[in-house]
């Protein structure tokens, strides 16, 4: 579904990607871990068509990225910060990506009933919390019943009961074969819901590999404990002393 | 075309627009019933238009433009062209400001002054608007910090209202032996206030006494291929910093 190859991608003199090469197939729950700085937002952005790589190619459905904007419509995004035009009301920021996707003709409305969006539909963008604005970008991003999910932190800022919402959100869209990339630093929160991992150091892909994989290698059942394991490993390998 | 509509509806009921209407209605009220010579009125509005409304535009489009940023990414994500996108937010920005203008001087004017020199002052104004919200566009795809891309934007607006004069003066002065009149027409067009100040003082009967470049203009020129030559550098300066802008934007990284 998704393919990514060779990509490279700088700022100036900071190699944000370095060679990165994935694949991506429906019904995989894809976890970009890593930290801070190591690349995860330039890869989405990248296949968002937000960043533009040096070269390598992406690939959606064996259809290059650069090529049109067409393939966008297959993807639902959930950024990391929301921020929305101060004066519009959430009904209004609703009814304009409706308009825009004027395409898409059945909604996916089950987010917005689940938070009920519907009892603050008149507030204004500016008046909310950042969780409430956290729980708006997550009703946009799976309104169009996109078939890939592409989510930057999606449970950072949201409360206990929204985040459990979300999450069994995002498992029965796995369920229906969709594509699901999601960072997050909350390894915790990534628990059931994801299938692989990727993580990323400095621009490069350290691991790649399903949970079951890395569970059989450490011995380890819970994620964050595996992936401690994993980085304690390759410390003590590089640096024995 | 959708996004214009809903960038309006943000810009309707934004607090500086608003604000913005409101000083400028109260300035060309006080102004234009001060005194019974509105064409005096006029000129004072005129000044004020060349030096507010340049710095206006271009400071509030540059803010909100970096402020819509997370908002343009957003809708990045959906399938929509770059440049479809970037022009439409132009688009709504641009009307909001112009219509502020059109209420704030243009419907006084009207009122109070009614006549053929009120009209062309609205349109100077108008023209104004546009450019330099193009000029924001511009400084906006090509800046990615935004307190450079505010400081890029006031210094613009700085240059062209205040600096640029004090240039062409000195060429004027420095080169005062030589038959300089038709390099002037050159550079005057090289700048949007100066453009817009003369195509006022074309159509005001003051013209002769109003200052250098107007007289030049009316002299080399004559009325009307005057009012063709500014109206046309003004919508060159309109358009090419939107050409340019889409350019750079559409091989930004976000």
């Amino acid at each position: 579904m998704i393919s990514i190859e060779h990509l490279n991608k700088s700022f100036g003199r900071y190699k944000a990607l370095d060679d990165i090469n994935l694949s991506f197939k429906k019904g995989q729950a894809i976890s970009l871990l890593g930290p801070n700085g190591s690349g995860k937002t330039t890869i989405i952005k990248s296949i968002l068509g937000l960043v533009i790589p040096d070269n390598g190619v992406i690939k959606i459905n064996n259809e290059a990225v650069t090529a049109h904007h067409a393939y966008r419509s297959q993807i639902g995004y959930m950024p990391q910060i929301g921020r929305y035009p101060e004066n519009m009301t959430i009904e209004q920021v609703i009814h304009m990506l409706k308009e825009i996707r004027s395409d898409c003709k059945s909604y996916d409305e089950e987010l917005i009933e689940g938070f009920e969006i519907d009892k603050i539909r008149k507030k204004s963008m500016r008046s909310l919390s950042g969780g409430t604005t956290q729980k708006v970008s997550a009703c946009l991003a799976f309104i169009f019943s996109p078939e890939i999910l592409i989510l930057d932190e999606p449970t950072a800022g949201l409360d206990p009961v929204s985040s459990e919402l979300l999450k069994e959100k995002i498992a029965k869209e796995r369920q229906k074969g969709k594509v699901i990339l999601i960072t997050s630093h909350v390894l915790s929160d990534l628990e059931g819901i994801t299938s692989d991992i990727v993580y990323l150091q400095e621009g490069k892909v350290f691991f790649n590999k399903t949970v079951e994989e890395l569970q059989k290698i450490t011995g380890e059942e819970k994620l964050n404990k595996v992936i401690a394991r994993i980085l304690h490993d390759e410390a003590y390998k590089t640096n024995p002393a | 075309m959708k996004i214009i509509k809903y960038v309006l509806l943000d810009l309707v009921r934004n607090k500086v627009i608003l604000v913005y209407t409101i000083i400028l209605a109260g300035l060309s009220i006080s102004l234009l019933s001060l005194d019974n010579n509105t064409s005096k009125g006029l000129l004072s509005l005129l000044d004020i238009s060349l030096l507010f409304v340049p710095l206006i535009s271009i400071l509030f489009s540059t803010i909100y433009f970096f402020n819509s940023m997370e908002f343009t990414e957003l809708l990045l994500a959906l399938p929509l062209g770059r440049s479809s996108l970037l022009l439409s937010e132009y688009g709504g920005i641009a009307i909001s400001l112009c219509i502020a203008y059109a209420v704030g001087i243009g419907v006084p004017a009207l009122f109070l002054a009614p006549g053929m020199e009120a009209f062309i002052l609205i349109i100077c104004g108008l023209l104004l608007t546009l450019c330099f919200s193009a000029l924001a566009l511009l400084v906006f795809a090509l800046f990615k910090d935004k307190t450079k891309a505010i400081g890029a934007s006031i210094f613009i607006a700085l240059f062209f209202t205040l600096l640029f004069d004090g240039l062409l003066m000195t060429f004027i002065f420095s080169f005062s032996d030589y038959p300089i009149d038709k390099p002037i027409v050159a550079i005057v067009a090289l700048n949007p206030v100066d453009l817009s100040r003369v195509f006022m003082l074309l159509h005001l009967d003051v013209a002769v006494l109003m200052g250098y470049s107007g007289a030049l203009f009316k002299k080399l020129l004559g009325t009307f291929a005057g009012t063709i030559f500014t109206i046309g550098c003004m919508m060159l300066w309109i358009l090419w910093p939107l050409w340019l802008s889409a350019r750079i934007f559409r091989r930004k990284d976000l």
